[in-house]
């Protein structure tokens, strides 16, 4: 790539050349030969899945290896970013920080210390002892706030990314960029003598060609904007996030890839320093076709009114062209078992029912095809899945196939066994049992592994949801089967699981037991469950683990090795999370009580909401719901791991995740037109204050009646032993306490998506088609979540109209930006399912809009979503973590149930010892 | 009088030699060290030699003589260990404070006298902060390399105490040496623009890092010119290096600083490198010859010694840098 950096020319008072200079363990200096300064970005939890994932499980070391890896693959500035709401993001920052200090091969680079929380930007500062680049600040709250965070940054000597952004909203215009950038750097150089050479603007990179005629200039005016601060601001430098510009594109890879070619090629000429790009999505500039180069340098530099269009259109025949190449039907030649194995790889169905007839005919009996032909080609499909070759939802598909198939074989090997009564049944690998315990309703999770075991010529018995524990002893004793297998997605499945534990150590089973579900772990499972049974008990928690976990179960060989092994495994791990649980120190409920958090209530401003009282939304438009999808669980369901949108085009996930979300489109399509779900929404705002302590006390007025109801929310407290400094959080610490004097509100609601999903996930089943089935739930859950994160946007800005100015994007959404909080019971902050019972009576929400409350307070329909609303800005989300004896008997007292019934709620939170 | 910036643009600078060099010549005993003040004291205090300034001031006075008439335009206070973290080993933390005062008054009053006698070459005092014990970017468990036995804001806190002290008793300068963790020289140079923006004053700053090895890092692992950059956001009068190595080792480290930096260069290396028993033997005249490669390739403003130096070595270097004109910047 050829291009010529336009240095600004010296003007009488400035040296000639003031270079950007950084450091980690060695120098970065920052000059017109370094052309472009390449950001890593993986060791960011917002950019990395991976990354994410390894800090939440303190899988410190490993992180390590995503630093390393960066530095070695050429990253010349790693962008370290913590900002998560289920992370102590300060903490993470500051161990991940001193960990990778402590890596000269790491250390060498200069660090970018990213977050949108002052304090641990600040608390990184503190410990790097090179300088660093802060990433970012800007005018956003204000003058004031962006001079004392530039000053401080001058003083602990770091450069500063400074957003395009002020008082009034992002810079989205020329204009505006120009505005905010002169503005931003004549405060800084003129007010603070902040060195130029450290200031680099983010002058904001936005998706062109998504039709709309206001993102047209986009590309254009980041261009000339970088032209224009490069000219008029002496020294400074201008980075960005590239892969934003062609984000309309996703999905097409070598428009994506020429786009950013494009961008960039344009965006350095004119003084585009530094900056985040994926090597690996970056066409070389003069390798770019010709016709596509002029389409897109059209949009890039807005040339025409229909760049888009055509460039649409054109892409269209870049995508037809790879779609020719997969309706190529050549294979259809090639041997039947080719043919078999390929539509059970590929997921192909067209052609099943053909293929296995062609191979009954064949055959001399109907149950050699399965046998031979399509085990031969499961076979294949479960060693690419057990290589990482093949992914969930292929699997899945394989499985269509494979149902299909035999289906079609079924009627012929019925007939055979009227012929030949002698013969036994064909026995498979074993039989499993499958539920979802008593309680929860959640099985997508439990569906994709039992579907996957079925793949790997497994029997399985599935119970479906809410399976009392007697029902599970006693089908597995009538089914005969080999292993059973629990699913639960909410914390009381936990002890639902732990006593069906003890009743198969009772009734004498010996059969192994595996635990699965998202609010399972190892940790539960070695030191909680199995201690209860004395045969094997092991956690999967995801469908390929299960496939080797089952085998090395049952068979023969290796079942006693095997058994003794994990036995021993789980002790030790036992062993060593018990002493881990004996460093932690807790502190007493009064003295967590002491070191509340504290609100300023004098001076903090109550915002009244606009409509008090309750308000149901009968029938929500599913439509309105899309743009809110947070897609990236929706892949994590799948087990495809990845941030959206960059999951798409993941080097290893990205085309089977493309697959998945076209599908996904395509069953969200049918779906809204033919309102085959049916989502339904109740909430509520209203007066309340917080009394003794922690409880939150509600007023609910209905109209006309003089008489008011008293409804009360009993909150936990932090009581883990932290830093000096560091409050002890309970929700009720974000409301205004009684003793104030002041009226402060709340407000709580639930959504559901659910009304529906059984009977379509049932008639895909019907169709054998699990995978439509799964898919049907999976994105039932997403709307769910989509309606709740919408709901919260109306509350915040119209019915509480707190927030009436907000204007945040999808992304800022999901990353939990907004002002105020809505945590759920039963998630980290109110770990506690028994203020959903709470909810229920005040909006009524049973009698209201039909969804339901199970004996473990799941709610039915699965797709549902429930909380509170929190307007104080400064609540936040945090988790409550393990809590000791005296508040659980507090809580017992307040709420005034047993003791025993408080400790059975709050089990999982209580501290061991 | 002219300020000292001034002064730097015309002549290359001396810096004084060692203090504990010179104090090992008493063998103080350890009820010299405690003298009638801490005679009951109820932990050792031998080896302290920043006491020394409350119990034998008349001893540090006198040294402090010997390097003005060895020629030295700028004495450094007796300070080195002078904050809360390095004398929590003698349970002397509530004295900081007086250390610091009591010192840089000893030090003022000698130049004092100095300049007066000879008004042409006045007479500087650099208040000396040194590193402290404990280190804020490495770990001293080599099995936890997360852990940190000091924060930022302890060190910062710390050395503001320092400073303040050091300012109320009169310095000129202050000198933040011996820097092997620049975490470590970051949280001092913070506390001291913290100190400067409180006070509305201005003080020049002296920044001098050391050099542990061949490797040519510091021991927190940084080459020079990384090093450079972590602290050039301070206004600082020099940047430079000091202790661990030789004249002559230092050469090229000195050429980086003096390549990159826009404020003066500093230097004050050991007398060579310890033998074998840990003494310094560089004579004079050796130490002389090597320093003679930094002037004749105008690579320092201000030069001194460190640990094994003596007014003997000031007094060859003083002669020496008379010929040669000071590096421009």
């Amino acid at each position: 790539m050829s291009f010529s950096l336009d240095i600004p020319t010296t003007n009488s008072q400035q040296p000639a050349v003031k270079y950007m200079r950084l450091s980690g363990l060695e120098p970065l200096v920052v000059t017109p030969e370094t052309n472009f300064i390449n950001v890593g970005e993986r060791t960011n939890v917002a950019g990395s899945k991976k990354f994410l994932r390894l800090i939440k499980e303190e899988r410190f070391e490993e992180a390590l290896d995503v630093a390393r890896e960066q530095v070695e693959g050429g990253a010349q500035i790693i962008d370290v970013n913590m900002d998560d709401g289920l992370i102590d993001g300060k903490a993470a920052m500051v161990k991940f920080l001193n960990l990778v200090i402590a890596e000269p091969d790491i250390a060498r680079v200069p660090i970018m210390i990213d977050s949108s929380k002052w304090e641990i930007i600040e608390a990184g500062l503190q410990v790097v002892q090179g300088k660093c680049v802060v990433n970012s600040i800007s005018l956003k709250e204000g003058e004031e706030q962006f001079m004392q965070q530039a000053k401080r940054i001058q003083r602990y000597g770091a450069a500063v990314i400074v957003m395009a952004f002020d008082e009034v909203g992002q810079a989205d215009t020329l204009d505006r960029r120009i505005e905010i950038a002169e503005r931003s750097y004549r405060i800084l150089v003129d007010k603070l003598h902040f060195p130029p050479e450290d200031i680099i603007f983010d002058l904001n990179i936005f998706p062109v060609a998504t039709g709309m005629d206001e993102h047209k200039r986009n590309a254009l005016d980041f261009i000339e904007g970088t032209h224009w601060v490069r000219q008029n601001l002496p020294h400074c430098s201008v980075s960005g996030g590239v892969s934003n510009v062609s984000f309309s594109f996703r999905g097409n890879n070598p428009v994506r890839e020429a786009m950013h070619s494009v961008f960039l090629y344009h965006a350095i000429k004119a003084g585009m320093n530094m900056g985040i790009v994926n090597p690996s999505m970056l066409e070389v500039y003069d390798d770019i076709p010709k016709d596509l180069l002029e389409r897109v340098e059209d949009v890039i530099l807005n040339r025409r009114d229909d760049a888009t269009e055509r460039l649409l259109d054109f892409a269209e025949s870049v995508v037809g062209k790879a779609k020719e190449s997969k309706v190529d039907l050549s294979w259809r030649e090639d041997p039947l078992q080719d043919r078999i194995t390929r539509a059970l790889v590929k997921g192909i169905d067209q052609y099943i029912v053909e293929d296995v007839e062609e191979a009954r005919q064949a055959a001399d009996k109907p149950i050699e095809v399965i046998e031979g032909h399509l085990m031969t080609g499961m076979n294949v499909v479960g060693d690419l899945f057990g290589s990482g070759k093949m992914f969930l939802p292929q699997v899945v598909k394989s499985a269509r196939v494979m149902k299909r198939a035999v289906a079609h074989l079924l009627p012929y090997i019925e007939e055979e066994k009227l012929l030949n009564p002698q013969v036994g049944d064909e026995k498979g690998n074993g039989k499993i049992l499958m539920a979802t315990v008593k309680g929860d309703v959640h099985d997508i999770g439990k569906n994709i592994v039992s579907v996957v075991l079925a793949c790997n010529n497994y029997e399985i018995v599935d119970l479906g949801v809410m399976v009392p524990p007697e029902k599970i002893i006693a089908s597995a004793v009538e089914h005969k089967v080999d292993v059973i297998g629990l699913s639960g997605l909410i914390t009381p499945s936990l002890d639902e699981m732990v006593h069906l534990a003890k009743e198969m150590e009772r009734q004498n089973f010996k059969i192994p037991l595996l635990i699965g579900g998202a609010t399972t772990s190892k940790a539960h499972t070695a030191v909680k469950i199995a201690p209860q049974y004395s045969e094997a008990v092991v956690h999967v928690n995801d469908a390929s683990r299960a496939v080797t976990v089952v085998g090395d179960l049952l068979q023969k060989e290796t079942s006693a090795s095997y058994k003794e092994r994990i036995k021993e495994d789980y002790g030790d791990f036992r062993a060593k999370f018990m002493n881990r649980a004996t460093h932690k120190t807790y502190k007493t409920l009064a003295a967590a009580r002491d070191n509340k958090f504290k609100i300023d209530w004098r001076a903090t401003e109550i915002v009244r909401p606009n409509t008090l009282g309750i308000q149901v939304i009968e029938e929500q438009d599913l439509g309105a719901l899309v743009p809110f999808i947070d897609w990236t669980p929706f892949f994590r369901s799948w087990e495809l791991h990845g941030k959206y949108p960059d999951i798409l085009t993941d080097a290893v996930v990205g085309a089977q995740a493309r697959d998945l979300f076209a599908d996904a489109q395509d069953m969200l399509k049918q779906i809204i037109g033919k309102k085959q779900l049916k989502a339904k929404g109740i909430f509520g705002l209203f007066p309340a204050n917080t009394i003794q302590e922690d409880d939150i006390e509600v007023v609910l007025s209905s109209e006309g009646n003089a008489e008011e109801k008293r409804f009360i929310f009993r909150t936990l407290r932090q009581q883990l032993q932290k830093k000096e400094g560091v409050p002890d959080y309970a929700l009720a610490d974000f409301i205004a306490p009684e003793t104030s004097g002041m009226q402060d509100y709340i407000g709580c609601f639930c959504v559901t998506t659910g009304f529906g999903t059984a009977a379509l996930a049932g008639e895909y089943e019907k169709q054998l088609d699990d995978y439509n089935s799964i898919l049907v739930k999976a994105l039932a859950d997403r709307l769910a979540e989509a309606f709740a994160e919408y709901l919260h946007k109306e509350v915040r800005l119209e019915h509480w109209g707190y927030a009436a100015n907000e204007d945040l994007s999808n992304e800022e959404l999901i990353r939990e930006s907004y002002k105020g909080i809505r945590p759920a019971p039963g998630y980290p902050a109110c770990p506690d399912h028994l203020e959903k019972l709470t909810i229920w009576e005040l909006l009524n929400v049973k009698e209201t809009i039909g969804v339901e409350l199970t004996d473990s307070l799941a709610m039915w329909p699965a797709a549902s979503v429930s909380g509170y609303y929190f307007g104080n800005p400064e609540a936040r989300y945090f988790g409550l973590g393990k809590i000791t004896e005296d508040q659980v008997a507090d809580f017992a007292q307040r709420k005034d149930i047993s003791l025993e019934k408080a400790k059975k709620w709050l089990a999982p939170n209580i501290a061991d010892d | 009088m002219k300020n000292i910036l001034e002064i730097l643009q015309e002549r290359i600078l001396v810096l004084d030699g060692a203090m504990g060099t010179m104090l090992q010549r008493y063998s103080f005993t350890e009820e010299d060290f405690r003298g009638e003040r801490f005679k009951d004291w109820e932990h050792p205090l031998q080896g302290n030699n920043d006491l020394l300034s409350l119990t034998q001031p008349e001893a540090i006075a006198a040294v402090h003589r010997q390097y003005l008439e060895a020629g030295a335009d700028i004495l450094e206070t007796n300070t080195f260990s002078g904050t809360t973290i390095a004398m929590a080993d003698y349970h002397l933390e509530d004295l900081v404070y007086e250390l610091n005062y009591e010192s840089a008054r000893i030090a003022k009053a000698v130049a004092a006298e100095f300049t007066q006698k000879e008004p042409h070459k006045p007479r500087f005092v650099a208040g000396s902060i040194g590193p402290t014990n404990k280190t804020a970017s490495m770990s001293p468990n080599v099995n936890d390399p997360g852990f940190r036995a000091i924060s930022f804001d302890e060190l910062r806190i710390a050395y503001k105490q320092q400073v303040e002290a050091l300012l109320d008793g009169g310095v000129d300068l202050l000198l933040v040496e011996t820097i092997f963790d620049t975490l470590n020289a970051k949280a001092a140079l913070f506390a001291i623009e913290e100190v400067k923006e409180e006070r509305h004053i201005d003080v020049p700053i002296m920044v001098s890092g050391t050099i542990t090895d061949a490797s040519g890092r510091t021991l927190s692992g940084q080459t020079a010119e990384a090093f450079l950059i972590s602290v050039a956001h301070i206004p600082m009068l020099t940047v430079g290096f000091n202790c661990a190595l030789g004249a002559k080792q230092l050469v090229p480290h000195l050429e980086v600083l003096a390549g990159k930096a826009s404020c003066g260069i500093s230097a004050h290396p050991n007398a060579g490198l310890p033998n074998a028993f840990g003494e310094y033997d560089e004579t004079p005249r050796q130490m002389a010859e090597q320093i003679r490669e930094y002037v004749e390739k105008g690579l320092v403003n201000i030069v001194g010694g460190c640990c094994g130096t003596t007014p003997e070595h000031i007094t060859a270097i003083t002669d020496l840098v008379e010929n040669f004109a000071p590096r421009k910047f």
